[in-house]
């Protein structure tokens, strides 16, 4: 079968002030056929895409779709080509209805939009490819997978037939990952090509027919996926350097019990059963605990209540053998807990504060960085500077605001901040969620790092691969209890995902 | 006087208060439903006022005057559309300079621009022509109704323009996207919607709305022209615009309300009862009903639904390339 071009993107460079987001990026989608597309994050590859879409509109280069060249200056520009996109942020509108959501925007949609037709057509849609979405239903009352399967149907009804899809399943569990890929597999299976960013490697394998790597705004190849045999190419690729698949990791040498949580419940008034369900759990110096389970099972109430985000009903909290039930964040801090919590950009820092300001956020108010509470800029600068150097984070200076960086540059900035005010003790909850291999790498080192200092680490990931990596004893959360606790060397992959479901020891 | 008459009294005098108030409300819930608020209410109000009247002096024409106001808001709040939405500057800083500066110039003007003989001024004029009353036979004779039906052309259009209000917010695809724009920006940029477009309509539509609502004070209301005439109307538009949850349907219950009271508070000191409270307490009565009212419906809403019915992207600049 000859290959029939169906997206060509011909010398296309986008700039932004003060960074080149994309140069001379040359690429080609075949009918039929799904690109990966890989590269760190902040490598460019959601810019070129918006470009594609209309979103953006490029400095210079050509697009040419089934052979054509096209002019895309907006959105409806694309959608009359039948491109459609899966942004990696959902592009729902939170208070209005599934049907209103998938409409909105149409070109050809009539005055009053027919909502009754509207509705059994989206249905209809819905049968087909398995999507259960009632089209009446407000969107900020559905599941974060419900809107993802709101965002298909959109694409659906739009009649698109080369889909962009941003990291779909970036967002979702595991258990929701595999009914949308399975949903993808489908809409595939008709003949539409596909142009799909994903960081998780083995969705890349399974679905991709060719990839192409983007490193800092350029294509640096591609490759069909048939012939990769190793991940470490492609990573390698994507980073510019080797990357370590698997860890150094120092001899386990457990000392003093550091953080000591005894029969810790949460009631919560809201839930019928509570947040916490008498927890038990120590962490020793030097040692790393890692934390397993679906979100939501209590993992995050467990980090909030030992770094003081959160009141506990019953139980007690001892850090470095001082009950600290209950008390301040400020208290907590002081006694050298840090804490990388789970949302790094509403939790972890200022957006429209400097790197420089948020990795001094914890110390500006010691004697190393200030005097008589007047805050020293000349410390600080010396201060920023040393860290962003140490954790190599990538910010054109320190007083560029934190959120124009990426999310990777962001968790350096928080781990930057965090490791250098910690003394001992460290809890960090899903570290490397949503970063790229390379970024994932660092936060992984600087984790393990910190335990061979003979830090005590509180891990809470849902990656099992990465609990198995780093950690050296393994606790698994289901429903706010504490199903098990074993060492990493007798953590199966079986048995733990047995236990994340709710499935007793006894029982397996 | 019977208890009747004095409702149907006081209602009358609540529609003849309550319609600018209506106008500058409806005008403001379009412009913050797309997510630009516009806090120059009480300056663009005062601007239409005082070109409506000033026109309609000069040229006994009240469509014309009425015309000149509505534009007069319009090109008000187009400045504050350029520099919130193209310059992309603080809303709240513009708004309240919007309203210092129109209120400045009308009441400038209004000095300047009256007839000679007046000394320029046009304070204290009467004015040749005036929007009146239009009763409709039989059915302005209905016990208490029967005042919704002897009112003036400016009231008898906001009984077409608030339903069709609704409508068009709620059941076109023109609202759809209004909604959609107000809410999440950049949602509606992908779907292929001009923002800032939809952001400049709304906006000079609500600046003439305001307009119309200061043009409906100063033709028939007083109908005078008088400095600050508006009296912190413009304000109470916009605490209005929250009782109302945007939404154009409500618009009128809130201006009832607070047209009513202060109609209220007038008819009960017209009407010489003596009252242990003091009038000064009487006057500030609208108000501070208001105030209260808007609490407790913001507690209300917060406590029912979790959240407020606030547009999420009210007062925020939008630029696709941005974070």
């Amino acid at each position: 079968m000859e290959k029939i071009p169906v997206v060509e993107l011909k010398n296309l460079t986008k700039r932004f002030p003060g960074v080149i987001a994309n140069e001379d990026v040359n690429l080609t989608l075949f009918e039929g056929e799904v690109l990966a597309l890989l590269g760190e994050n902040g490598a460019g590859k959601s810019t070129l895409m918006n470009m594609l879409v209309g979103l953006y509109r490029p400095d210079e280069g050509e697009i040419f779709i089934k052979g054509k060249k096209v002019d895309i200056s907006s959105p409806q520009d694309s959608m009359a080509l039948g491109v459609g996109m899966i942004h990696q942020e959902f592009m729902l509108v939170g208070n209005l209805s599934v049907a209103e959501n998938i409409v909105l925007g149409l070109p050809d949609l009539e005055i009053r939009p027919p909502f009754a037709k509207i509705n059994k057509k989206l249905i209809e849609l819905g049968k087909q490819y398995d999507l259960n979405i009632d089209p009446t239903s407000i969107i900020d009352n559905l599941t974060v997978g419900e809107q993802q399967r709101v965002e298909i149907l959109k694409l659906l009804y739009r009649g698109a037939n080369i889909l962009i899809l941003d990291e779909p399943t970036a967002v979702l569990t595991p258990g929701e990952s595999k009914e949308l890929n399975k949903i993808i597999k489908k809409m595939l299976s008709e003949g539409k090509s596909a142009i799909f960013i994903s960081h998780k490697m083995n969705e890349v394998l399974e679905f991709s027919d060719r990839v192409q790597i983007l490193r800092k705004g350029k294509s640096v190849g591609t490759r069909e996926t048939s012939t990769i045999t190793k991940l470490q190419d492609i990573a390698k690729l994507m980073v510019g350097r080797d990357v370590l698949f698997s860890l150094e990791k120092g001899e386990y040498n457990p000392g003093d019990i550091k953080v000591e949580i005894k029969d810790v419940s949460i009631e919560y008034k809201k839930s019928v059963r509570p947040l916490l369900n008498h927890i038990n759990l120590q962490v020793r110096a030097g040692e790393i605990v890692g934390i397993a389970g679906v979100a939501g099972n209590g993992q995050q109430a467990l980090s909030e209540a030992i770094t003081g985000l959160r009141k506990i009903t019953s139980g007690s909290i001892n850090i470095n053998n001082k009950d600290m039930s209950n008390k301040t964040p400020i208290q907590i801090i002081n006694m050298r807990v840090s804490h990388i919590p789970a949302d790094r950009n509403k939790m972890g820092i200022v957006g429209d504060m400097s790197v420089g300001e948020n990795l001094s956020m914890k110390k500006y108010r010691t004697e190393e960085l200030s005097h008589h509470n007047i805050i020293n800029k000349a410390l600080i600068k010396i201060f920023a500077n040393k860290l962003i150097n140490t954790f190599t984070i990538k910010t054109p200076t320190q007083y560029t605001n934190a959120k124009f960086l990426s999310g990777g540059n962001i968790q350096k900035t928080i781990l930057a901040r965090e490791i250098d005010s910690c003394k001992g003790i460290l809890i960090a909850v899903y570290p490397s969620r949503g970063l790229d291999v390379g970024a994932t790498e660092t936060v992984r080192m600087s984790i393990i790092k910190q335990r061979d200092n003979g830090t005590a680490i509180l891990l809470v990931s849902e990656e099992l691969e990465e609990l198995q990596m780093v950690c050296d004893k393994i606790a698994v959360m289901f429903e706010g209890r504490i199903m098990d606790i074993m060492d990493t060397k007798d953590a199966t992959t079986e048995k733990i995902g047995l236990l994340m479901a709710g499935v007793e020891r006894g029982e397996m | 006087m019977s208890n009747l008459d004095f409702i149907t009294k006081l209602l009358a005098a609540t529609l003849a208060m309550g319609t600018s108030l209506t106008y500058a409300t409806l005008g403001e819930v379009f412009t913050e439903k797309s997510g630009v608020l516009n806090l120059g209410v009480e300056g663009t109000m005062l601007m239409g006022a005082l070109s409506g009247f000033a026109v309609t002096y000069f040229t006994s024409s009240l469509i014309l005057g009425l015309l000149i106001a509505i534009l007069a808001g319009a090109l008000f709040s187009l400045i504050h559309a350029f520099i919130t939405i193209t310059l992309r500057a603080n809303q709240v800083v513009s708004g309240l300079a919007i309203t210092m500066f129109g209120t400045g110039l009308a009441n400038f003007l209004g000095k300047k621009i009256g007839p000679e003989l007046n000394g320029y001024n046009l304070v204290g004029l009467n004015l040749p022509v005036r929007f009146h009353n239009i009763s409709i036979p039989l059915l302005n004779r209905l016990p208490f109704l029967g005042a919704f039906f002897n009112v003036s052309v400016l009231t008898y259009a906001l009984y077409l323009i608030l339903p069709l209000s609704w409508y068009y917010m709620y059941k076109t695809k023109y609202g759809l996207a209004l909604r959609a724009v107000g809410e999440a920006p950049r949602t509606a940029a992908a779907m292929g919607i001009n923002v800032n477009k939809n952001r400049y309509l709304y906006t000079i539509l609500g600046g003439a709305f305001s307009g119309l609502g200061g043009a409906a004070l100063s033709l028939f209301f007083t109908p005078s022209w008088n400095d600050g005439m508006t009296g912190g109307m413009g304000w109470i538009a916009i605490a209005l615009v929250i009782f109302s949850t945007w939404n154009p349907g409500r618009v009128a219950i809130g201006t009832l309300i607070f047209g009513g009271i202060t109609s209220l508070q007038f008819a009960i000191q017209a009407a010489g009862i003596r009252m242990i409270i003091p009038a000064q307490f009487l006057a500030i009565a609208p108000y501070f009903i208001t105030l209260v009212t808007l609490v407790f419906m913001t507690i209300n809403a917060q406590r029912k639904e979790g959240h407020f019915a606030s547009p999420s992207a009210l007062g925020v600049a939008f630029a696709i390339d941005e974070k």
